[in-house]
């Protein structure tokens, strides 16, 4: 490298001016050293000559002058040289790499699990391989819980099954059963890939050969889409396949019994008949057929319990059916659930995979029933709540166990016991639980043997909120927050204020560590480090308790970033290292467990900031169904504590915070439900009156996308006829917009921030001239495609397919700007900030990416530019102005290529507005590229003027640049981005960054540079040594010029 | 091509072959965008028929009424695109009972409501476009009002409906002086996105390979080298005034001196 060959150079310079200055302040000898007093000195000394052609030729004549401006002259000199020889060294130490990590943190997830694979055989690394629900395969270190290798797989390819083939390869069987992949079990790599044929949606299984014998090689079966595949374990290859499409067959079980070349395949001819085939392993060929009808029909679950057998429920759910297939006939044999437990209800049946044993809940309640060698069913135990249970395990000497875990107070008992005899318990383990984690939704297990060859049990439970934890001897080992891979929704909240009391000290532990911290950065910053030092210096600055202290700071860089996810947990991120401050699992009275929908910020304290805790909403509901009552939460920032949660007895469509406060500065919202009402909160009769002081100035909107109407709305009354809710409000139509169904349908709608600011109205162009910014809050843009055109990218011809753009104002419904692109496709993503919008979307005819922005100017402003309207107040600028005016407003837009594929956009907000913009990017990488504004400026020219240029307009180019040092992700990726959210600091140049998918990333961003302030390893113990220093030389060389010149008198 | 194009054009002398092949692209590139649409918009011989749709209205929450009528052309092209085009429009005077109804809607500051069938053509059934206004904005000497209706096709889109000019916040009341409508009307539909521009210059710079490569343009000496030359002008004034100082005692200075003069003639 550059910097080792140098370094013993650049090390010299520093000590080299050091030494200069403590001679030159020290040493009589030097001052005569100075060019304009003393001639003899000049040339005799090699280094002092250095000094003298550097010397501004100003400073020379200034000196001769008077004497005390000579000595300042000389200090200033030096420090001017100083700083030369400081700032030569700094450049030539590339800073960039260590600044990763110091404003940013990346968080790697892999979401909730579905699927666990152990792999603890080898005497090695010891992992589980693992998929989830975010559609990610994954190696676990069993140790630490650490990610040794991870695929995230593409949205549309959920993983239906995992598993561990020849003992080395990973295999995942995803879409439905139409691919089949291999990964390298210890590194990750892919394999082999093999797209199978599939001609019908079902379910779809995998079935890997359990044998130890590597040498013979069984296929992998994979059914799904109506047929059934075996793929070759070793290179993916298909040996052959089974079509089963034509008779409306539903494959259950596939069974290889071991050293058998006969495979069974057991399936239901709509769901009334059982069949099973006896397939020749090698070649595929049908051995054997026989089926036999079962009147009542199959539903559900097929639980196989041993080798020739299996149970499945009637259509009715109340009778048990037992199967045996593998001997000459195939026979049925029922059991009446009644007959087993009493009070029976709808049964399901759970954990499919124990061996002559299987579990069914009915009634809230899990049975166990045990399989007799007759078919014959007894129910041996039953427990009672909700149980979660793992697979069959086996141990050693033949026998099978399995884990149960159920919830005691904030315990969890884990038991894990003989499947054949369930009175002998293995393994019982109670442990502390966090309560915010919630139930336990599912458990693999896996065994080990202990120093005195006994068996020992490690657990892998996941949670209600998604986590995931591993328990092994009573403790957890490890856990991860596998809910924030699953983020829906992120606001941001301050942090508390710092109170008194809370002085520099104690953050800072002692004066002395600061000054220790300052020298070794000092150290540092002059190249005089060792390498320990370096590595305690980049550890500081990594750990600088300044950075994760739950104080608000200065600047506005500390924050939370609160996160619903999609397990309905509330989490709150420090900005500064990303750790989890809080969590909260959301409750509610009504339901179990509602699921989130969105988050508010109800109550932002400013008033009183020292004595209230902010606080958000969180709007939820209980069910799926856009119809099912909400649920509102409101949690308090600081602490994580739950204030209350309410049941509001309707449906939640649209929740709308409103730019009103009450006194203690909680914000007006309203909920409209399914009925076309809408509900006020909070409900307080102070909310209410600033409500009905701006009734008659509400309107919402909403948004119809199946029917392609967009319906502006005015309040009418309250809703006092109806119910006795003062807080409910009826609202009547004001506006539709109806877009024809046959040929445009809409598939992207945006709205801007509303918490956005807006610094200037005006725009100053390059000839003096004044445009004025249409800022407006009531837009909405609208992006509607052809009907065809919906699909996907090149399903369509270019004639075929149009995009057609609308900015709507939602209080009158006016459309203020239409444009439609012709051969244009979406996906549209859209980002809208002050009076403009930019849009990305695929162009069919140039076959490429296009981003299109539109800004739009307002006319009736545009006459006050005179300078004598303004100052004679004729102007109407301070008009309030009414929707109701017909505007008079232009728009300019121009259109770009765009090389990328995007999956979000967003645009970074500051705290006044007055920092330049940048959009942010979320690529099809997951990866967010920053783009200064100016790029996408419809006033960009082929040759701009030099007036234009000087304004920073660039010239016109077709596409837009990607530079590839504007990936504010530098080396990461986001996988499986879903969204960016930003957030102004307090300083104007700064705004936060937070993109979350499957990973989570946070970054703050400068688009400007940080023009308003020093940046963080600036030394300010080299500053104060240097000005101290400065003092000093400039009060010797003031006290030796005034000795000389007493001597030069006497002379 | 390239070759042959001097031939033909002998007259052309300096014109560059490149610049005319490039020429000749373009236009046929536009002409093959835009004549199949123009040609066939005027030599098509218009089936048209005519077609009429009611403007209803509505007082605050009241049912909608009938307002008036458009009439209109509909020009089908061969195409399969429809338009309208000849709008007229036949506004109903306010009855005496409407009169007052529009009366107590600008007391009470309230809506004035209109909508319109979203298809002029098989209006049954559909939904309507529903446009509304503050009754206290229409009143000027006469009821004010000013249609914008959004077509695409034969459909109606949206309907923007309020008085010509601003409408002042706050509202104040006021009744018209006649009670006759003075409607405006005009018929929009959508704009065409310009296409977005591709530049060629990779096209220019490869058949410009051949020997025609610009170079950058001269800068000049001083452009060039002024950060070399400040430095080198500083030490030379600051030698001077030293060698000025020091000239009275030391020859040496003087050698110095001749030395910068030197240099500085070169310059």
């Amino acid at each position: 490298m550059f910097f080792s060959f140098e370094e013993k150079k650049l090390r010299k310079v520093p000590r080299f001016a050091n030494a200069c200055g403590a001679i030159t302040t020290t040493k009589k000898g030097a001052i005569p050293a100075l060019p304009s007093d003393k001639k003899t000195l000049a040339c005799s000394s090699h280094d002092l000559l250095f000094f003298q052609t550097k010397a501004p030729f100003s400073l020379t004549r200034s000196v001769k002058k008077t004497k005390p401006a000579n000595a300042m002259a000389m200090a200033l000199r030096l420090y001017l040289l100083l700083l030369v020889f400081l700032s030569s060294a700094i450049v030539s130490f590339s800073l960039y790499e260590d600044q990763v990590g110091l404003m940013d943190w990346h968080q790697r997830y892999i979401g909730k699990v579905k699927h666990a694979v152990f792999h603890t055989q080898k005497t090695g690394r010891k992992r589980v391989i693992v998929s989830t629900e975010e559609n990610v395969v994954a190696s676990l270190d069993l140790r630490h819980g650490e990610i040794f290798w991870r695929h995230v797989l593409g949205t549309k390819d959920a993983i239906d099954g995992v598993d561990i083939a020849l003992g080395k390869y990973v295999i995942t069987l995803s879409s439905e059963g139409s691919m089949v992949r291999a990964w390298n079990l210890p590194d990750g790599q892919m394999v082999w890939e093999t797209s199978l044929h599939s001609a019908q949606h079902s379910k779809s299984l995998l079935s890997v050969p359990v044998n130890l014998k590597v040498d013979k090689d069984y296929p992998i079966l994979v059914f799904g889409g109506g047929y059934l595949h075996a793929v070759s374990p070793i290179d993916g290859e298909v040996l052959w396949k089974k079509d089963f499409t034509a008779e409306g067959f539903e494959v259950q079980r596939v069974l290889q019994p071991l050293e058998s070349s006969i495979i069974y395949v057991l399936g239901f001819l709509h769901s009334s008949e059982a069949i099973v085939y006896q397939i020749d392993s090698k070649s595929g060929e049908v051995v054997a057929e026989k089926s036999k009808a079962f009147p009542g029909g199959f539903s559900g679950e097929v639980a196989s319990v041993s080798n020739d057998k299996v149970v499945v429920l009637d259509s009715t759910r109340s009778i048990l059916v037992t199967i045996s297939f593998v001997d000459e006939e195939i026979s049925f044999q029922k059991t009446l659930i009644s007959d087993l437990v009493e009070d029976s209800g709808e049964a399901e049946i759970l954990s499919p995979l124990l061996s002559n044993m299987l579990a069914v809940k009915v009634n809230k309640r899990t049975i166990f029933v045990r399989v007799g060698d007759q078919g014959k069913l007894e129910m041996v135990d039953s427990l009672s709540d909700e149980t979660a249970m793992s697979d069959s395990l086996p141990v050693a000497d033949d026998q099978v166990a399995f884990a149960s875990v159920h919830h005691e107070g904030s315990k969890i008992h884990l038991t894990v016991k003989l499947v054949d005899d369930l009175d002998t318990v293995l393994l019982r383990e109670s442990i502390q639980m966090d309560q915010h984690r919630g139930r336990v939704d599912k458990v693999f297990i896996n065994n080990y043997i202990k120093t005195d060859r006994s068996n020992g049990f490690r657990a892998l439970i996941v949670m209600e909120d998604h986590s995931l934890l591993l328990l092994q001897q009573g403790a957890i080992v490890w856990s991860r927050e596998e809910g924030l891979a699953s983020v829906t929704d992120v606001t941001t909240a301050e942090l508390p204020v710092e109170k008194d009391g809370v002085s520099v000290a104690k953050v800072e532990h002692t004066l002395v560590d600061w000054l220790k911290g300052h020298i070794l950065k000092l150290k540092g910053s002059l190249l005089l480090a060792s390498p320990e030092d370096v590595v305690a210096i980049q550890e500081m600055r990594m750990k600088s308790s300044g950075r994760s202290k739950l104080t608000r700071d200065h600047n506005g860089f500390r924050k939370l970033f609160i996160a619903l996810t999609r397990a309905g947990k509330l989490y709150a991120l420090h900005t500064g290292d990303g750790r989890i401050v809080w969590s909260t699992l959301l409750k509610s009275p009504a339901c179990a467990r509602p699921s989130g929908i969105s988050l508010y910020q109800w109550q932002v304290p400013h008033h009183h900031a020292m004595d209230e805790n902010p606080s958000v909403l969180v709007v939820g509901r209980c069910g799926s169904d856009s119809s099912s009552p909400g649920v509102l939460s409101f949690v308090d920032v600081y602490t994580g504590k739950e204030i209350s949660s309410s049941d509001i007895g309707h449906s939640v469509v649209q929740v709308m915070p409103l730019p009103f406060t009450d006194s203690t500065e909680q914000r007006l919202h309203l909920i409209a439900d399914t009925d076309g009402h809408v509900h006020l909160y909070p409900k307080t009769s102070e909310a209410l009156s600033i409500f009905q002081r701006e009734f008659q100035n509400v309107y919402w909107y909403n948004v119809e996308g199946d029917d392609g109407i967009v319906r502006g709305h005015g309040m009418k009354s309250s809703c006092s006829g109806e119910t006795a809710d003062e807080y409910c409000f009826t609202t009547r139509e004001l506006w539709t917009v109806v877009f024809p169904s046959e040929s445009e349908k809409i598939i992207s709608t945006l709205t801007r921030k509303p918490n956005e600011v807006v610094h200037t109205q005006a725009k100053v162009s390059t000839d003096q001239d004044v445009l004025y910014k249409y800022v407006s809050r009531n837009l909405l843009f609208v992006a509607t495609v052809s009907p065809k055109g919906a699909g996907e990218i090149g399903s369509v011809t270019p004639e075929e397919s149009a995009l057609v753009v609308y900015l709507i104002d939602t209080v009158t419904g006016r459309i203020l700007h239409r444009l439609s692109h012709q051969g244009c496709q979406g996906p549209v993503h859209a980002v809208f900030s002050e009076n403009w919008v930019v849009y990305h979307y695929f162009n069919l005819r140039a076959h490429k990416y296009e981003v299109t922005v539109v800004e739009i100017y307002d006319q009736s402003r545009a006459e006050n530019k005179n300078v004598w309207k303004l100052v004679l107040g004729k102007h109407n600028l301070t008009a309030p102005i009414s929707s109701y005016s017909r505007p008079e407003m232009f728009t300019k837009s121009q259109s770009y290529f765009f090389p990328q594929s995007v999956k979000t956009i967003a645009v970074t907000s500051t705290a006044k507005g007055i920092t330049s913009k940048q959009l942010l990017i979320g690529t099809i990488g997951d990866q967010i590229l920053a783009l200064d504004k100016r790029f996408v400026d419809p006033r960009r020219t082929l040759n701009p003027s030099q007036a234009e240029k000087e304004e920073g307009i660039i010239p016109l180019t077709d596409s837009l640049p990607i530079i590839p040092q504007s990936y504010i992700t530098h080396s990461l990726k986001v996988e499986g981005l879903r969204g960016i959210v930003t957030a102004p600091a307090k300083l104007e140049s700064t705004t936060h960054v937070f993109a979350y998918g499957v990973d989570l990333f946070y970054t703050r961003l400068a688009p400007s540079k940080t023009y308003d302030s020093l940046t963080d390893d600036f030394s300010y113990a080299l500053l104060l040594i240097t000005i101290v220093a400065l003092v000093a030389a400039i009060y010797i060389t003031w006290a030796l010029s005034e000795k000389k010149e007493l001597s030069e008198k006497w002379r | 091509m390239a070759k042959l194009t001097p031939f033909f054009f002998l007259s052309f002398l300096i014109i560059s072959s490149s610049l005319a092949f490039q020429s000749d692209e373009f236009g046929l590139e536009g002409a093959q965008q835009q004549t199949p649409t123009t040609r066939k918009r005027y030599s098509d011989p218009d089936s048209d028929s005519k077609v009429q749709f009611s403007l209803e209205h509505a007082f605050g929450d009241s049912d909608f009424s009938p307002a008036g009528t458009f009439s209109a052309r509909l020009k089908s092209w061969s195409h399969g695109g429809k338009t309208l085009t000849k709008l007229r429009f036949s506004r109903n005077g306010f009855s005496d009972e409407e009169k007052d109804t529009f009366k107590n809607l600008l007391k009470g500051d309230d809506f004035y409501r209109i909508r319109l069938p979203s298809n002029v053509i098989s209006p049954p059934g559909k939904e309507f476009v529903v446009a509304s206004v503050r009754a206290r904005c229409l009143p000027r000497d006469g009821l004010d009002e000013h249609f914008v209706i959004h077509m695409e096709g034969a459909n109606i889109l949206a309907l923007s409906y309020g008085s010509l000019g601003a409408c002042q916040y706050p509202r104040q009341f006021k009744l018209p002086a006649k009670w006759s409508f003075n409607s405006h009307t005009i018929l929009k539909s959508s704009e065409q996105a310009p296409r977005t521009p591709i530049f060629t210059e990779e096209v220019l710079g490869g058949e410009n390979a051949e020997g025609e490569v610009e170079p950058p343009p001269e800068r000049s000496f001083w452009a060039k080298y002024w950060m070399y030359l400040i430095p080198v002008g500083l030490v030379v004034m600051n030698a001077v005034t030293q060698a000025t100082n020091m000239a009275e005692e030391q020859t040496g200075g003087q050698a110095g001196g001749s030395q910068v003069q030197q240099s500085a003639r070169r310059r």
